[in-house]
């Protein structure tokens, strides 16, 4: 069975881009979480998806649109997190209800397009094309030469951001970099995992390595591994048993991480 | 004769120089019009009670805030053209950082050699061998691969110290070091900062609460008063000798060991 599904095409392109984005979500996952940010991911997502619906609407790769309107959105969300200091959960409100009101405008525009909506909400895996995997691969590749050149200068700015500045980093260059990434990121994973699921990817392999991890590095190798784990065991149970590929990976994310738990309360007593 | 004046000269020069600075915080004045300065090997203690703009003064001097007037200097140049940032050590206040933080001891004492120089760089040989030093002389190196939130209270600060110390600055800076630490250790941690003003080449300044700690080491009287900050100084020649080891030299014969 498991054979079958690997011969298969579109299975096989669902591995590749789940395998991908699994190294890379938890990788940026970490920086946000780590600088509570946790939510930009969730926020980002959502107004990703009214871009891909604009770009059905107008013809053009709906991913690259998508991408345009996360990169918007983030510096949309610095500025009101400059302007409302102490509220600043109060930018991630706006722009996620911005971004899901522009994105059910479009849906309803594009009834006639045959725009399938839950594709986007809950991620199509099986239907990406040679085209999606490229873009993939290449968001992760430079995902990862950026993080491994900066690594330094991430750990410092993830630490502790005023030490960063004392010691004369570029902090807001830093800042808009790790913006831009998540947005190249939670562009491409929104055809893989959905942009209800995506803030998973980004987060719960983290909160799980924070349970065991004594150092950064191993924070996010930990991670990683998890997150591996979860995309090919979700991609291989939903592939058997028919069932959703993305809500699967989640659910054994949340698997993995009640028995990280109770591994870790259990060692304790 | 001639080497002594000259190494007087030194002795002197302004590390820190605030002229005329005032600071406003929504439309309130929190610092009017100071005047101050830190000459080399001043010890100085910074006491004001909150809200008195002791955090914003300490921000303002390692350029995290603009003040909305005056001038600061550091090690005689504008603060706006400074650029010798590996010359200052920074201990921030000890509750800046989440306990939950993966991040191991060595990893936060190495962090003190990121900068400006090394943007995008692998990390050096010396570099590694810097960190090992600090952490040999805060008698913290047992403790490299532990993750920093398990640490104590005592030990968090001397990590801090010690990714501080790492680049042998001449300047060290301390933003209310020893909040949230038990007595024993408060008194232990400026012990060993007072040993160290007393025998390396370094500038202190030091943001605290703690008056009696203050008052026991640069006695009663404040030097100079702004506002509700009050600046507690003991000058270079109050201590023996201004030509004292430096700390490089110490880390290489482990000299503080004995602390």
């Amino acid at each position: 069975m498991i054979i079958e599904l690997m011969t298969s095409g579109f299975f096989l392109k669902a591995f590749v881009g789940g395998v991908l984005i699994a190294v890379v979500a938890p990788l940026m996952g970490t920086f946000l979480v780590l600088r509570r940010l946790s939510m930009i991911g969730d926020t980002l997502a959502h107004v990703t998806i009214a871009g891909v619906a604009l770009g059905f609407l107008l013809q053009v790769y709906p991913l690259a649109v998508g991408l345009i309107f996360a990169l918007l959105a983030s510096f949309a969300i610095e500025r009101l997190r400059k302007a409302y200091k102490t509220y600043a959960e109060l930018s991630i409100a706006i722009i996620m209800s911005g971004g899901v009101a522009l994105a059910s405008l479009f849906f309803t525009l594009g009834k006639n397009f045959n725009l399938n909506v839950t594709s986007y909400l809950f991620g199509s895996i099986y239907t990406l094309t040679d085209l999606d995997i490229y873009v993939v691969a290449i968001v992760a590749v430079i995902v990862l030469i950026v993080v491994a050149v900066f690594w330094k200068e991430l750990f410092l700015l993830t630490f502790d951001e005023d030490a960063a500045a004392v010691s004369g980093l570029p902090v807001r260059a830093l800042n808009i970099m790790i913006t831009v990434l998540t947005a190249l990121i939670i562009s491409v994973s929104i055809k893989i995992v959905g942009a209800l699921l995506i803030s998973a990817l980004l987060t719960i392999p983290v909160a799980c390595s924070l349970l065991i991890a004594r150092g950064f590095r191993q924070s996010i190798i930990f991670s990683v591994i998890i997150a591996e784990i979860a995309a090919i065991a979700g991609l291989l149970v939903a592939g058997v048993w028919s069932l959703a590929p993305g809500a699967t990976i989640v659910l054994i994310l949340i698997t993995i991480l009640i028995v990280t738990m109770t591994v870790k309360r259990g060692l304790k007593i | 004769m001639t080497i002594e004046s000259s190494t007087n000269a030194r002795c002197h020069q302004d590390v820190i120089r605030l002229e005329h600075v005032s600071f406003d915080y929504q439309d309130q004045s929190v610092i009017r019009d100071l005047n101050f300065a830190v000459q080399q090997r001043d010890f100085v203690g910074l006491i004001g009670s909150n809200g008195a703009g002791k955090s914003t003064l300490m921000r303002m001097i390692v350029g995290l805030l603009k003040p909305k007037s005056g001038r600061i200097e550091l090690f005689g140049e504008p603060i706006e053209q400074f650029n010798g940032w590996q010359r200052i050590g920074y201990v921030p206040q000890k509750n800046s950082f989440n306990p939950l933080f993966p991040a191991t001891v060595r990893e936060v004492v190495q962090s003190g050699v990121y900068g400006k120089r090394n943007v995008a760089r692998r990390i050096q040989k010396e570099d590694i061998q810097k960190c090992t030093d600090a952490m040999d002389v805060m008698r913290i190196a047992d403790l490299a691969s532990k993750r920093i939130g398990q640490l104590s209270g005592g030990q968090q600060q001397r990590v801090f110290l010690a990714r501080a110390l790492i680049n042998n600055p001449e300047l060290l800076i301390l933003d209310e070091p020893t909040v949230g630490i038990d007595i024993e250790t408060q008194h232990d941690f400026f012990q060993l900062v007072q040993h160290m003003h007393q025998h390396h080449r370094m500038t202190f300044l030091m943001v605290s609460h703690d008056m009696d700690m203050i008052e026991s080491y640069l006695g009663q009287e404040p030097a100079q008063q702004s506002g509700k900050l009050k600046f507690f100084v003991k000058h270079s020649h109050e201590i023996e000798n201004c030509e004292a080891v430096n700390l490089s030299h110490t880390l290489t014969v482990r000299e503080t060991e004995s602390l």
